[in-house]
């Protein structure tokens, strides 16, 4: 694996991306690297384009933003709009977005999962999940350690990482396809 | 002692820095994107026999710390955008009444409310002109979380040793920003407390005339009974119109601090040590780091780049701007500001004939290494 990852996760204001992005760095952190981890937003704190930003390098973060992302999650049109000439993976929510026309795109029911869990708020963790089985930015593992300190062994984080497991595994035989 | 990284704000890193400093009393009103230290402050200081007052508005939240440093404490207050604007005639109080504390400023884009999340470094000038009246001012900009956390602590050292506000003046980016930071653990890093009185209470004057040109200073409600006003005053204390008075006063105000000024004036050099460079990068705050970036990639094409990190940028650092600044064909400084308050200062140390470069940005966008890289190249 190279010695730098760059995830950029876009979406709209309360989907969670920046505290997936913390659990992103956290992660990479524990494996022993640098990290860097960015957020944009604007006033609301529901609704309006935010994003978050993660880098994990071994060498030391000069520029604390992507400039060549290796995976892209997007979570609203609106994100889509403005990633959409990137050429790279990106992941979209295939509940709220329709992809643009580039290579290297792979939807998945997020919205509708986080739904079926019972907890909105757990669409973070999903896509988290299903992004690390297409590209191990980070180790899954260390991830779902993460993910269990942080949010103290809370079972329905455990069903959401399982949840987007799944439909990483699903991407993953879709990707095989292309 | 726990030496494994955490993952840490740059925020969290300031509030933290605060209390390793010795800052036990914070007074603020919250607000994006300084909020962070205030929570921070309401959850941490009361653990470590501190308190957290949250206040009315900025006007109130800095009239609280200046009392508060009056009581011994170290005392300071954080916010963003208009509630600097807010806290500007307090903190000339804190100026003249010589009141160590620390003003945490996370610039955000203006006017007004301006873009309230987004990040910006247009208050320069504010932060040096911002009061009326004739007054020098300290502030520091940090590039990193590790510098929001080293940077705090020099502000109080600061603060302490020369009685006087001192500002952080730090942004959105760097305030926002997660990085992996290991805490200094205590001892690791210098505190500085105030020089406090040994005479006898009766003969105490807050404002007695000393060689550093920095009095001792009492705390109120100690048996040392003294007296601070907003009004000119005389070594007593207490208001006095002498123009004799006023003269050594406002000059004691502005060679204090010049007189420290290589303890005060920090800077940092990436890459600027050959004889001659092609390109020197000046830079502070949040977009050190993006000229660090566009350095790196001219040394990759063959331009001698570097660049000079202002640590501190008020007082501003003439002789190093001067020393590194002559030794490049071209200097280009980026800020996040639509004038270049930095670029008009590096002018006035460089000369009308050097060849300055600005890079501004002043839409909530940070500024790019690809941004820079135009500017240079449109230019040769």
């Amino acid at each position: 694996m190279k010695n730098r990852q760059e995830v950029i996760l876009a979406g709209s204001g309360g989907q969670g991306l920046i505290m997936a992005g913390i659990l992103l760095a956290e992660t990479g952190m524990n494996e022993g690297k640098n990290v860097v981890q960015t957020q944009s937003y604007g006033i609301a704190s529901r609704g309006g384009f935010s994003s978050s930003e993660v880098i994990i390098s071994d060498d030391e973060i000069i520029f604390q933003h992507v400039e060549d992302p290796d995976v892209i999650v997007v979570l609203s049109q609106e994100a889509m709009q403005i990633y959409d000439g990137f050429d790279t993976t990106i992941i979209y929510d295939s509940d709220l977005v329709t992809p643009g026309k580039g290579n290297n795109r792979f939807g998945a029911p997020f919205t509708k999962a986080a739904f079926e869990l019972g907890n909105p708020a757990s669409i973070n963790i999903i896509f988290l999940g299903c992004l690390l089985q297409l590209k191990p930015v980070v180790d899954p593992a260390k991830f779902a350690a993460v993910v269990d300190k942080k949010f103290k062994s809370n079972r329905n984080n455990e069903k959401a990482l399982q949840k987007g497991v799944e439909l990483g595994n699903m991407l993953k035989e879709a990707m095989a396809k292309c | 002692m726990d030496r494994t990284p955490r993952l840490v704000q740059g925020n969290q890193a300031i509030a933290a820095a605060a209390i390793y400093a010795g800052a036990r009393f914070f007074a603020g009103y919250p607000i994006t994107p300084s909020s962070e230290i205030a929570e921070e402050c309401s959850k941490k200081l009361p653990k470590v026999g501190g308190m957290y007052m949250q206040m009315e508005d900025e006007i109130a939240s800095v009239g609280a710390m200046v009392g508060a440093a009056l009581t011994g404490s170290k005392a300071f207050t954080a916010t963003s955008g208009p509630g600097f604007s807010l806290m500007q005639e307090n903190i000339g109080m804190a100026t003249i009444g010589e009141v160590p504390c620390v003003i945490i400023n996370v610039q955000r884009s203006g006017p007004s409310t301006g873009l309230a999340t987004k990040p910006s470094q247009s208050d320069l000038m504010q932060i040096k002109w911002g009061r009326h009246g004739d007054q020098a001012i300290i502030a520091l900009a940090p590039a990193s979380v590790a510098e929001c956390f080293a940077l705090t602590v020099k502000a109080f050292n600061l603060a302490e040793k020369f009685r006087t506000p001192v500002i952080l003046a730090a942004d959105e980016i760097v305030a926002h920003m997660r990085e992996n930071f290991i805490e200094p653990l205590p001892g690791e890093l210098e505190v500085i407390d105030r020089k406090k009185p040994s005479g006898p209470p009766a003969q105490y004057r807050p404002f007695e005339p000393s060689e550093d040109m920095v009095s001792p200073l009492a705390a109120y409600g100690s048996e040392y009974v003294f007296h601070i006003t907003s009004s000119m005053c005389g070594p007593e204390g207490y208001s006095n119109n002498d123009p004799a008075n006023a003269t050594w006063k406002i000059k004691q105000l502005h060679e204090k601090i010049a007189m420290h000024r290589d303890e005060i004036v920090e800077t940092k050099t990436f890459d600027a040590d050959e004889a001659q460079l092609d390109i020197l990068l000046i830079a502070f705050g949040g977009t050190t780091r993006v000229a660090r970036a566009a350095a790196l990639k001219l040394r990759q094409e063959g331009v001698k780049a570097g660049v000079l990190q202002l640590v501190t940028v008020w007082p501003f650092a003439d002789l190093e701007v001067l020393k590194y600044g002559s030794k490049a064909k071209t200097v280009v400084i980026p800020e996040m500001n639509y004038s270049g308050q930095i670029a008009d200062e590096v002018k006035r140390v460089l000369g009308p004939a050097a060849d300055i470069r600005r890079v501004n940005k002043y839409n909530g966008e940070v500024i790019t290494p690809q941004d820079i890289l135009q500017v240079v190249k449109q230019s040769n």
